[in-house]
Parts: structure tokens; C-alpha cells; sequence
């Protein structure tokens, strides 16, 4: 009986407590930096893009959201000809992020992206590429990277030395 | 002619005031359940939310009225308008306030007894006709238990009755003029407000519905505006019982006199409104013989007993 009556008064003492829900609209919900929302494709320090259309995205996705086309330009540099991804089955797991060997493919703090048609959902190349670098700012795949693609000449690129002359005999 | 008149007047005015209150306590039960449970409840629609009651009403209005064709159509249709008819009927005796009541009948508490008892009829036609094992375990459940507390509900009630002398209802609240019946006669209070909970189906003692046993108990096949006749129903018992006892133990429409006396009626039932909504948002339901054991072996022999005292105080008084 007396069990009964303390919960009663606990319960109205909730009367005065912080509300817990958030009106949202008016008040937006706090992301955090590493929060899980739409995906989007990040360009390099020089404004190119970073995707170099390997297709790891696309096999790791579970529910086959993404389709990509690879192709590339005169200099030898890959780039998607396309680039789709279908939200209205992407489920946010971030499995392409982490199999993204270029940054390209990043997951960023928003959820806001409701339609009231279906199609709309599906993003095409021009809806997700950002003109930022994301969260990795400063990486050039192509400075790193073993080719050149119009990028940087041979020994030119980040932690490179410049090729040894190897009918010098000189240290 | 012209106190007829004054009599369909003061109907009318009544009948609107309580389904008004009937209505909009949906939005005060919602949104009290929320502050309670630290949620901020309906407040999009109108003001703090108060015109969800007006898109309730518009979607029951517009589901499908659906009558399940294994059931029994008559009864079916009229379960409903049976409870809401019968709590609307003991409104007829309450006195909100001096001159404001409709029929000041010399049983009036005998007759609010008799009302709320044949509220049982629509629980169990309802469930019944149904035709439904859910529907009917939830009848059968409430009968046993509106029928049971029904016994210690009136037994409770008669040491009001013995202090004042009178089943009329304004007397009683007269008789409270210089001392409320919650000093003189707390264990009836209490008898009467458990039975009373009881008596609305409300939470703790929602055991007809008990929507995670019986799916929704006798009101499983209702829909569309049969279902919100029970569920009006339900809100107006809420009303009944917080009115009942205010008149009973908390001296109806008496009080210091900066405010008129209907306000303070009105007062003290909202106070025990949001006493019904309170128990609610904090006590789990109690198992079915559990309920049935508490009410025959507790509740029973405290309002004996209480009886018992409370006439060898009033002969003795007496003497």
C-alpha cells in the first residue's frame, strides 16, 4: 500500500522534471560529427573529384543501393560516368565509407531528406557530389597515388623521392 | 410553462457543458499522461494542442462503421448508447451548485446507484454481442467486477447517509456546511474512491480492456463512433465519480466565498480528474483475482465495519 502511494507521488514529482522529447521543427536534434546520414562524394584539395569508380561501394553495400559507371579522361584518371544511389533502400550502414580506398564516399550529420515520391529518393552524381573534402581534409589520392594521371609527374607526388638515375653510378 | 422551459434550458446547458468536458478530456488525459512521463504530449494542433480533440472526433467520424457480420446486430449497435445514456442519467441528480441541478430527487443517491449498476448492461451486451472470445472474457470480467464493487461502493456510502439523515443529494452537501465527510468518515472515502475507480473500468482496474491480455477487451470489434461512445462514456464516468465524491466527501459546492459556488465545484472535480489521470500514469494493473480477492476481503468487511462504527457513533450522538 505504501509502495502504491510512493509511486504516485514519484510519478506526479515527474511533473517538474526536464521534458525529454524535442519539439523538432523549431528545436533541431544535436548530430554528432560521426553521426551516420546521407551520403555524399567529397572532392580532393584541388577541387577534383576523389572517386575513382573501383566499384568497392557497391560491393560492400547490403542492399545494393549504389550503381556506378567507371570511366576515364584523357590523362589516364578513373572517375564514375555515373553515380546513383538509391536512398530509399540505402539503410545507413556506412559499409561503403569504410570500403572507400579514396575518402570519396562519406556519410555526414543530416537526415532531413523526405520526399513525397519515391524516385526522388534515388540521387544521381550531381545530387551527392559536395564541393568540400569532408572529413578528410588535405588527402589527394592522386598525390599518393602510382600512376599519373595529369596529377603529378613521376617522384613528384607526397612521399615520393625523385627517381634514381640508374645508369649513374654515383650515390 | 415557464420553469419547464428553465428545466429544458438547464438540460441542454448540462448535457453540452458534459460532453464538452467529456471531449475535451481526451486532450487533458494525453497531455497529463505526457507531463507525467516527461513528454511534452499533443501541442501542434490549436493552441497547447487543444483542437486534437476536433481531429479525433473528424477521423472516428470518418473510419469505416464497421458491424462484424458474426455478431449480433441490434444489441451490437445499442451497447454503446447504453453507457453513455446511463452516466449522463446520474448527472440528473448531481448538484453543481445551489439552483443548479435538474431533478433534486429524494433518492438521488439511490439512483445514482441504479444508474451506475445498469452501466454494467453495456459491458456486457457489448462484449456479448460481440461474439468474440476477447470480447467476451473482457464482458464476463467487467460484469464480475462493477457487479462486486457495486456492493462495497453502496455499503460505503451509507455512512454518509446515517451523518446526514437524507439520500438527497443537496442535503448532504448541507450537511457538510460546517464539517466535510472526509474528517468524519476518511475509510469510506477510501472504500468509495477504489470502488469508484472499479466502477469506470479506469487504470489500475481497467481489467475489462486490459489491452495486453485481452486485445481490447469487450470493445475489440467496435470502431468508427460506437467506439468513441465508449470511449465518451468512459470520460463522463471519469466526470460521475470525481463529481460524486466531491459532493459526497468534499462538501460539493461549499466553499470560502470569494469564488461562486459552481467554480468551486468545478474546482474540486478537476482536482479529482487529474487524480483518475495521476493513478493512471503511475500503477500497473492488478491481476483479475487479485482485484476480486482485494474487493471481498478487504474492502468488504472495511465498509462493514465502518458501518458498524459509524451507526454506534450516531446512536450514541443521539442519546
Amino acid at each position: 500500500m505504501i509502495s502504491l502511494l510512493r509511486t504516485i507521488r514519484l510519478t506526479f514529482l515527474h511533473m517538474f522534471r526536464k521534458r525529454e522529447t524535442i519539439p523538432y521543427p523549431e528545436e533541431k536534434v544535436s548530430l554528432h560529427p560521426r553521426w551516420r546520414g546521407r551520403i555524399v562524394l567529397t572532392r580532393d584539395p584541388d577541387m577534383g573529384e576523389r572517386c575513382v569508380g573501383c566499384y568497392l561501394c557497391a560491393a560492400a553495400c547490403p542492399v545494393d543501393c549504389i550503381s556506378l559507371q567507371a570511366t576515364e579522361d584523357e590523362n589516364g584518371r578513373r572517375y564514375p560516368e555515373f553515380f546513383r544511389i538509391n536512398f530509399s533502400r540505402c539503410i545507413f550502414c556506412g559499409y561503403c565509407e569504410e570500403a572507400c580506398p579514396t575518402y570519396a564516399i562519406q556519410l555526414m550529420p543530416d537526415f532531413e531528406m523526405a520526399e513525397y515520391n519515391r524516385q526522388d529518393l534515388v540521387y544521381e552524381k550531381e545530387d551527392l557530389l559536395i564541393n568540400s573534402q569532408g572529413k578528410y581534409p588535405g588527402y589527394n589520392y592522386y598525390k599518393v597515388a602510382g600512376i599519373d594521371a595529369g596529377i603529378k609527374g613521376k617522384g613528384e607526388g607526397d612521399n615520393e623521392e625523385p627517381p634514381i638515375d640508374i645508369h649513374s653510378l654515383l650515390p | 410553462m415557464n420553469t419547464t422551459l428553465q428545466y429544458i434550458l438547464m438540460i441542454v446547458m448540462v448535457l453540452f457543458v458534459l460532453t464538452t468536458i467529456a471531449a475535451w478530456l481526451i486532450w487533458l488525459e494525453r497531455r497529463m499522461l505526457a507531463v507525467w512521463q516527461n513528454r511534452s504530449g499533443p501541442n501542434r494542433a490549436g493552441p497547447f494542442g487543444l483542437f486534437i480533440v476536433v481531429a479525433d472526433t473528424i477521423k472516428l467520424f470518418f473510419k469505416e462503421d464497421w458491424i462484424p457480420p458474426f455478431a449480433d446486430k441490434t444489441i451490437f449497435v445499442i451497447a454503446p448508447a447504453i453507457v453513455a445514456a446511463t452516466v449522463l442519467m446520474s448527472f440528473v441528480v448531481i448538484p453543481f451548485a445551489p439552483g443548479i441541478l435538474i431533478a433534486d430527487l429524494d433518492i438521488g443517491l439511490l439512483f445514482f446507484l441504479a444508474m451506475s449498476s445498469l452501466g454494467v448492461y453495456s459491458i456486457v451486451l457489448g462484449g456479448w454481442a460481440s461474439n468474440n472470445k476477447y470480447s467476451l472474457l473482457g464482458a464476463l470480467r467487467g460484469a464480475s467486477q462493477m457487479i462486486s464493487y457495486e456492493v462495497f461502493m453502496g455499503l460505503s456510502l451509507m455512512g454518509v447517509v446515517m451523518l446526514s439523515g437524507s439520500f438527497r443529494l443537496s442535503d448532504i452537501v448541507l450537511a457538510q456546511k460546517d464539517c466535510w465527510f472526509i474528517v468524519t468518515q476518511p475509510v469510506a472515502f477510501v472504500v468509495f474512491l477504489i470502488a469508484g475507480i472499479a466502477e469506470t473500468h479506469r487504470l489500475p482496474f481497467d481489467i475489462p480492456e486490459a489491452e495486453s491480455e485481452l486485445v481490447a477487451g469487450f470493445h475489440s470489434e467496435y470502431s468508427g463512433m460506437k467506439f468513441g461512445m465508449f470511449f465518451i462514456g468512459e470520460y463522463l464516468g471519469v466526470t460521475l465519480i470525481s463529481a460524486m465524491l466531491v459532493t459526497l466527501f468534499f462538501g460539493g459546492w461549499l466553499g470560502p466565498a470569494f469564488l461562486p459556488p459552481l467554480v468551486w465545484f468545478i474546482l474540486k472535480t478537476f482536482v479529482f480528474i487529474l487524480f483518475f489521470i495521476l493513478l493512471r500514469a503511475s500503477l500497473p494493473r492488478p491481476r483479475y483475482d487479485q482485484l476480486m480477492e482485494y474487493g471481498w476481503k478487504i474492502l468488504l468487511p472495511v465498509a462493514l465495519l465502518n458501518l458498524l462504527i459509524t451507526g454506534g457513533i450516531v446512536l450514541m450522538m443521539n442519546k
